[in-house]
């Protein structure tokens, strides 16, 4: 049994649901076209084709396209040694999916770290609530529209709700010039790079962005440069 | 003054309340047929008592915060609450390069931040497509630090196990031997604790001379003070009494769980991914993968104890083959070129400088890759857009899954029972809560 196998027969139980298996690095992934069904297709696939053990659900933000967000699930058994990969898209007005906490329930707490890191809901969870951050917590930490130093927040007898101080930062390296910087991407808050950008974009939208945008440095926060402003007033 | 506060009530943040779930009636708890909702009706029962372990306590082993419900001594609910170490690592990780992030993943299990460099390293080796033709020298050395992990590791679990459950002598015992594994990482990665040893495509440095022989001075001392430790544990009447028949988890519980590492093996499944899917080296050596009978306490013990054995086997078969030649894949877009060559070439100084400025070029896709780490499996699901960052990087790290039982495991138990099971997990919250 390989998992080129058990992908097929998950796709031959829900015709015209799931889409042609993807191999990278010899691992399958199988794209499911509706969110709506995947604790069916879970079901399914732990019962009949034996993937007894979920090895992680995670989220991936694709910021800017529709459907916004992407939710991976892992599966493998202990019976074929198989691993297997589900994927299926989400949209940022949707924002719901339903849990697979009646199949696996290590499901549970993945789906917690999703909802606290991306802000999907999962419905008919038995316990949807903040894991990693602290109950109450306005934002979702782990969208791109997040930027890396973190949002102030007003969260009374919250401590350490500023922006963190990227001294000598942002480390934040763009690597490929086909990436929009996140300054050009609007995500709200200065960036200081350690050179002005100097690559010529290719996309003709973009080069016609001011060029003044993205360089103005942050203004040190007073509560937490550590004093070295107050040394060059 | 201040307005007294329901604990199981959450604020949310346009301030309505709601109170947590109650537990159902339907879910089975550990120990025989306890329902918490119903206890046996003698005319003694009075009011619930709420308690809360941690998230400072020494028997959470850093930052870890159980709210307990208490019917006299009996355990009626319990809640895990994770995260007071949260760092945001998933999202520095998108912000950096790849090479850029490996001294975070010391930060992640920090007892054995070897392992934790190996699996990072193999997961972007492996997006890279480069996992198989690492010379071998690498790989027997990544092997070497892996399972000096582990032991490492599990030193730490059981010393502290010990201590938890009341001996102390065994804690003082395996620390003495963890402080001859930091002189070994010391010499090796220049650093005791934040190795940042490997690279993408190899190490950062070659063993320094002299080092097999201290290292195996160091296994043939390490094996008797296991064994020393056993004569401490495995029959002593009072850790016996603590552990035995103590937070039993059946095969199938823990694998719908998620369980994985000694844990999982603990309760009897026989599954390790260094035999299941080898990497690296593995699946040239030998080695066995003990399994547990009862799930109970001891059992995850007796593997820990068996697993540092078998690693002290690895160890001293990788040190018998060990290969010469080079650490790193001959390829300058990956690994930096030799200082030397990078002064005075022009291609060298090109690939230095795309290499840290701009990182390695990983092709698009999506991997997983996952690492039989000491705690368990730690996996890093890496998806990319192309270039030197990951679009997104998630850690599936193993305490943070194995955690996840309590609120079933520890219903029906009693309330000393709970450091006794917090100990056999062997968790780690750096990685929890990453």
């Amino acid at each position: 049994m390989n998992p080129l196998e058990l992908a097929q027969q998950l796709r031959a139980k829900f015709p015209g649901l799931i889409a042609d298996p993807v191999e990278f690095r010899s691992e399958i992934t199988l794209k499911v076209a509706d969110a709506e069904r995947m604790p069916e297709i879970c079901a399914f696939a732990k019962k009949e084709l034996g993937f007894d053990y979920l090895v992680d659900i995670t989220s991936v933000d694709n910021y800017g396209d529709d459907p916004r967000f992407l939710i991976v699930y892992h599966l493998y058994g202990y019976g074929h040694l198989c691993h297997l990969r589900l994927k299926t898209d989400v949209s940022e007005e949707k924002g719901d999916l339903p849990t697979v906490t009646a199949v696996w329930r290590t499901a549970d707490w993945h789906e917690r770290e999703i909802y606290d890191m991306m802000g999907l809901r999962f419905r008919g969870h038995p316990d949807l609530r903040r894991i990693l951050m602290w109950e109450g917590y306005p934002h979702f930490p782990l969208r791109k529209d997040f930027p890396l130093a973190g949002k102030p927040t007003d969260v009374p007898e919250v401590a350490f709700t500023d922006a963190a101080p990227l001294a000598g930062g942002p480390f934040v390296t763009i690597a490929a010039a086909k990436t929009p910087s996140r300054a050009s991407r609007g995500c709200g808050f200065p960036i200081r790079m350690p050179w002005k950008p100097t690559r010529a974009s290719s996309d003709a939208t973009t080069s016609k962005r001011p060029t003044a945008t993205p360089t103005v440095p942050a203004p040190l926060n007073p509560s937490t440069d550590y004093g070295r402003g107050s040394q060059h007033p | 003054m201040a307005e007294a506060r329901n604990i199981h009530e959450i604020v949310a943040a346009d301030g309505s309340r709601r109170t947590f779930p109650q537990p159902q009636k339907s879910v089975p708890t550990a120990v025989g047929n306890y329902d918490p909702l119903s206890p046996p009706s003698d005319g003694l029962e009075g009011e619930k008592m709420v308690l809360n372990v941690g998230p400072s306590h020494p028997a959470t082993h850093g930052v870890l915060r159980i709210v307990l419900e208490l019917d006299g001594e009996i355990i009626t609910r319990a809640r895990p609450e994770v995260g007071y170490l949260h760092r945001g690592d998933e999202k520095i990780a998108e912000n950096f390069t790849y090479t850029q992030f490996i001294p975070y993943t010391d930060r992640l299990d920090y007892l054995a931040p070897l392992a934790n460099n190996v699996a990072y390293a193999l997961a972007v080796e492996k997006l890279l497509g480069i996992d198989r033709q690492l010379p071998p020298r690498c790989q027997f050395i990544r092997v070497v630090c892996c399972e000096l992990a582990r032991i490492s590791s599990h030193l730490l679990g059981v010393g502290c196990y010990a201590m938890d459950v009341g001996a102390m002598t065994v804690f003082l015992h395996t620390f003495t031997e963890r402080e001859k594994i930091y002189n070994l990482c010391e010499s090796l990665t220049g650093a005791r604790f934040t190795t940042a040893y490997t690279r993408i495509g190899g190490l950062s440095r070659d063993l320094p001379p002299g080092w097999t022989e201290q290292c195996r001075k160091f296994l043939n001392e390490v094996v008797v003070n296991i064994d020393e430790t056993e004569t401490f544990l495995t029959r002593n009447r009072i850790f016996v009494d603590r552990t035995q028949g103590v937070g039993v988890i059946p095969k199938d519980v823990a694998i719908d769980y998620g369980l994985t590492g000694p844990n999982l093996r603990g309760s009897g499944v026989e599954h390790d991914l260094r035999k299941a899917h080898p990497y690296l080296v593995y699946d040239q050596l030998k080695f066995d993968v003990p399994v547990g009978a009862a799930g109970d306490c001891y059992d995850r013990y007796l593997v820990r104890m068996e697993e540092m054995r078998q690693s002290v086997r690895i160890v001293h078969q990788c040190l018998d083959q060990l290969p010469g030649g080079p650490i790193n894949v001959p390829d300058g877009k990956i690994v930096l070129p030799p200082k030397d060559r990078v002064l005075t070439r022009m291609e060298e100084l090109i690939h230095h400088f795309i290499n840290v400025t701009q990182g390695v070029n990983a092709p698009p896709g999506e991997i997983y890759f996952g690492h039989e780490n000491p705690k368990g499996e730690l996996g890093f699901y890496i998806n990319s857009k192309g270039g030197g960052t990951p679009h997104r990087l998630k850690i599936r790290s193993p305490s943070f899954v194995n955690l996840s039982i309590l609120s079933w495991l520890l219903p029906g138990h009693m309330l000393s029972d709970v450091v006794a099971v917090l100990g056999s997990f062997d968790f780690v919250m750096g990685e929890c809560d990453r």
